[in-house]
């Protein structure tokens, strides 16, 4: 066993766990963050997307031992007071999601990607989300969300919300 | 899958890790990035008693200039690898290379001595590595000892490294002004590159004066294209220059069959490839 500590989703955790434990299993497991699944078992489709310091990571390719010391930010830390972060409610009004399983992780890579790069063309979305695989392949509304969220995000724009790229990760 | 169960340990120095795995004895194995080890854990193709994970190592993070040498710390990865200035500069081809790597998730994790030392005879950046005529860096219970590419990669998934050492450093030679392009060839995002070119070309005055070229998965190690680079060395720039030495870039190679390609579609592949990069690299 080896003591972990984290802060997922802003709130701080110390935990027990195993080397061998992956981090998607210890968010959904421990935490019950159920909010980010697994989607396949090669590290191919990228449901299980969180932000580890910042930087999207596939939590299934990630020890539990290997985040300690780190923040996560989970899709479940994205909503602040009630309101859904831009990119949720971009993918929301545009019907990005058709089953809806690959949405978690669609949606933090799109934040990662809109950090880096806040107004992408259509090519730069579709090689933003590369690591992230759509099976319903409903591709093309999830590529009009994330740049109708971008339009919203930048500086001046009249959003309903104060939106912030980072994700509001605490 | 769940990995089977390990021990685990996280040294902050060069020298402890090796005394790990020295302690951990033959089943014990380094966690650089885990883009590969980690899956490999999952699956259940690999089980080692002990993980030595090398992410607590500052000293093997980060990219600094030594004389004429850009020397990258095995665990930078590759994300910062794309975004370094002096690799831009100077190793341009690594830096072309490394962005077509995956996808960004596993390349804000996956990390250049890693990928190196897994030695996967599709990965991106073996070819590059050897084109550039790098040097590993390489730790063991006697000190540091100094590899060079045409050394470093003995086989399939196999290198230089012994099982109680560890790759700290690769270093380059600087490439400073010239042209490059990694030319990847696979069939759809994120998919393993069924054939690819690392090209870096000098063109002085539409003369070109000097050129590597290396191939990825047209053998079990990468390939040095040796006979394209002395066929455009002293030539005058032009498409058909480039396009009659590129017919030379299968010879000496050994591609494999499989469900994605032929051998002899591979041979094909590297000719037209390698004339793309040329081309892009010189433009």
């Amino acid at each position: 066993m080896a003591r972990i500590r984290t802060t997922v989703d802003g709130l701080v955790y110390e935990d027990d766990v195993e080397p061998r434990m992956l981090l998607v299993q210890y968010l959904r497991e421990r935490l019950g963050k159920t909010g980010t699944v697994i989607g396949c078992d090669t590290s191919n489709c990228g449901a299980c997307t969180v932000h580890l310091d910042g930087l999207s990571v596939k939590s299934c390719s990630v020890l539990a031992v290997q985040a300690n010391g780190s923040e996560v930010l989970t899709v479940e830390g994205l909503e602040r007071d009630g309101q859904l972060h831009p990119v949720q409610q971009a993918f929301h009004d545009n019907h990005a999601l058709q089953c809806g399983y690959c949405t978690p992780g669609m949606i933090m890579q799109s934040i990662d990607l809109l950090g880096d790069n806040p107004d992408p063309t259509e090519q730069e979305v579709r090689e933003g989300i590369e690591g992230n695989l759509c099976r319903c392949t409903g591709y093309q509304n999830i590529v009009r969300a994330v740049q109708d969220a971008a339009q919203k995000m930048k500086p001046g724009a009249t959003a309903s919300q104060p939106a912030s790229v980072a994700g509001g990760g605490a | 899958m769940i990995p089977a169960s390990f021990d685990y340990v996280r040294p902050t120095s060069v020298a402890e890790a090796v005394q790990a795995l020295a302690d951990g004895g033959d089943d014990a194995k380094i966690l650089a990035g885990g883009q590969s080890f980690i899956p490999v854990l999952r699956l259940r193709m690999g089980d080692p008693s002990l993980v030595v994970d090398l992410g607590g190592i500052a000293e093997l993070r980060g990219v600094r200039e030594e004389g004429d040498k850009i020397v990258v710390g095995a665990m930078t990865t590759h994300h910062d690898v794309t975004r370094d200035d002096l690799l831009n500069q100077h190793v341009k081809l690594i830096s072309e290379a490394t962005k077509t790597v995956a996808d960004f998730q596993v390349r804000h994790r996956g990390t250049l001595g890693g990928a190196l030392a897994h030695a996967d005879p599709a990965g991106d950046l073996a070819a590059p590595a050897l084109a550039l005529d790098a040097e590993f860096v390489i730790a063991g219970a006697n000190g540091e000892r100094t590899v060079a590419a045409g050394d470093f990669f003995e086989d399939y998934f196999t290198t230089a490294i012994g099982p109680q050492e560890i790759l700290t450093a690769i270093r380059f030679p600087k490439y400073t002004g010239w042209g490059a392009r990694y030319e990847k060839f696979n069939r759809v995002a994120q998919a393993w590159s069924i054939v690819a070119v690392a090209a870096t070309v000098k063109v002085e005055g539409g003369t070109i004066t000097d050129a590597r070229i290396g191939l990825t998965n047209m053998a079990g190690t990468p390939v040095r294209a040796r006979g394209v680079e002395s066929a455009l060395v002293g030539q005058t720039m032009s498409e058909e220059t480039v396009r009659a030495a590129a017919q030379a870039a299968a010879e000496g190679t050994s591609p494999t069959s499989d469900a994605d390609a032929g051998s002899d579609y591979r041979e094909h592949l590297a000719k037209v490839l390698t004339g793309r990069a040329v081309l892009a690299a010189a433009g």
